[in-house]
């Protein structure tokens, strides 16, 4: 077993998905604390859908690099589904669903009225989960993945602070003098582009796995923001890793095994914070 | 000059006042209740006064070297800080991005000022306990805490003791009181007319008629005769 990993391990491209999928897992749970806390975690489910939807406009139109229309339009809807959200919360709700199903619906119905491709279930099916195109990344893909990724952690390190007082207290942090508007859209902006990054590696569909569960597991056991944060990205990246190394050994598909190992952290933590509080008392 | 003064504000959302013609003035050192039935605007009106809606008519302005976003404010609590992970140390600290301008962290005066008030309103051995697992009081305590780091010179406060025991609320108003004794302007909404007419010393009290005036004028005036009447009726 040891032989066949190194065997795959000397391939550039698995070590390629390697790098791109720690990446995005670390983005991804940076963000996801916030979103989690903020009552935003359907901002992150809406938005994969609505990317979905581009992509497939973007598949039609033959375009060589994807990203260059995906990330515009989904940065946009994000902003929009932000905006919606703000007003009125049933009604952002509901627009939210709205926009997130028929995004997926069009994009379904654009690919198939359209596609060129003979295997049109199976393009369909890797872009809601991410099945091989991890394995399929150029050099080129990988290290925007990489900036990207370089940007997103500066971005949240240099606003730590501002996003923590946003997110405690919206109301306060307004007052005394934050610009709370402008943050919303740094985080609904930084959302879409990890969103975007994430599809590659587990598809649209199970991106909100890879942003909540992270938060939630950290959740159950810290008790400081800093350290929620923390643990939620030192879970994520190991998950990712895991589910990665399995899913390339036991030939499983990769979103699904990540998911999977997010799931089980998540319960483990679940029992583990339930035994901690129980040893308290 | 005041540190607020309010000329005939209307306060309301969308274009429709909730209230209008409002007109008082805060000095430095005052302790200001603002008192009134439920839905008479009393929450609206604090909002506008932190710039987070914008008055339909009217004037606020700020003097005495107070800018617009040195008020300190305590607000209700809301639902997302129920299950929030933070301590207290991470919650009081934030109160001192009000002086940040583009700053991303925080310095070592910062902390020096979390920490003096963590003290001030004996709290320091919460200091590292996460601010969801404590009591409904020590939560106020912190929010107070939290408030002053954004200024010493007025401080909001918006039901302070709602959901709090008698005890504790009383507690609580005795450190408002200590603060406000130290220099601190303070501006309470309250329903407890009996605390308003204790501690304060001018009362605004909005609803059908507009009264502002010092706490004496306010027990002697028909508003404040008709709504303590009823009130001390109420509980006895």
């Amino acid at each position: 077993m040891m032989e066949k990993l190194l065997l795959y391990l000397s391939r550039p491209f698995v070590y390629y998905a390697l790098i791109v999928g720690v990446l995005i897992a670390l983005c991804s749970s940076l963000i996801g604390v916030t979103l989690v806390l903020k009552r935003f975690s359907f901002i992150g489910d809406g938005l994969s859908h609505v990317a979905f939807g581009v992509m497939a406009i973007a598949a039609v139109l033959n375009l060589t690099n994807d990203m260059l229309i995906v990330m515009p339009g989904t940065v946009l809807c994000a902003i929009l589904l932000l905006r919606t959200g703000q007003n009125s919360r049933i009604k952002g709700d509901a627009a939210i669903a709205m926009i997130s199903v028929s995004a997926l619906a069009f994009g379904y119905l654009i690919m198939n009225i359209f596609s060129t491709s003979s295997n049109l279930s199976g393009d369909v099916c890797s872009t809601l989960f991410g099945s091989t195109s991890i394995l399929t990344l150029t050099s080129t893909e990988v290290w925007l993945c990489i900036v990207l990724s370089i940007m997103v952690v500066l971005i949240f390190i240099l606003f730590y602070n501002k996003i923590f007082a946003v997110t405690f207290d919206e109301d306060f942090a307004r007052a005394s003098g934050v610009k709370a508007g402008l943050y919303n859209l740094i985080i609904a902006v930084v959302t879409a582009v990890i969103i975007v990054l994430a599809m590659n590696l587990v598809g649209s569909l199970l991106i909100s796995a890879l942003v909540i569960f992270p938060a939630l597991s950290a959740m159950r056991l810290f008790k400081s923001f800093l350290s929620v944060t923390v643990f939620s990205v030192i879970i994520s990246i190991l998950c990712a890793f895991l589910g990665m190394i399995i899913s390339i050994l036991a030939g499983t598909p990769v979103g699904s095994t990540i998911v999977a190992a997010d799931a089980a952290v998540f319960i483990i933590c679940c029992i583990a914070g339930a035994v901690k509080g129980g040893l308290r008392r | 000059m005041s540190l607020i003064n309010v000329e005939k504000l209307s306060v309301g959302y969308d274009g429709n006042a909730v209230e209008k013609d409002i007109s008082f003035r805060v000095e430095g050192g005052d302790y200001l209740c603002i008192v009134g039935e439920n839905g008479s605007g009393k929450s609206t009106l604090m909002k506008t006064l932190l710039g987070l809606i914008d008055p339909l008519a009217g004037k606020i302005s700020f003097g005495d070297g107070l800018k617009k976003n040195e008020i300190g404010y305590l607000p209700q609590q809301t639902q997302v800080q129920k299950d929030f992970p933070a301590s207290v140390y991470e919650v009081v600290l934030s109160g001192c991005q009000a002086h940040f301008n583009w700053r991303p962290f925080y310095n070592a005066q910062d902390k020096k000022t979390a920490d003096m008030f963590i003290e001030q309103l004996g709290i320091t051995d919460l200091k590292k306990r996460c601010y969801r697992e404590l009591s409904g009081g020590q939560q106020q305590r912190v929010l107070l805490a939290r408030a002053l780091c954004a200024t010493r010179k007025l401080i909001l406060l918006d039901e302070p003791v709602a959901g709090l025991d008698p005890k504790v609320t009383e507690e609580m108003y005795e450190l408002i009181k200590e603060l406000n004794d130290r220099g601190t302007a303070v501006i309470m909404i309250t329903h407890d007319i009996a605390a308003a007419i204790r501690y304060a010393d001018h009362i605004l009290h909005i609803g059908d008629h507009i009264f502002f005036g010092s706490r004496e004028e306010y027990i002697n005036s028909d508003a404040g005769s008709f709504f303590l009447k009823k009130q001390g009726g109420d509980e006895k």
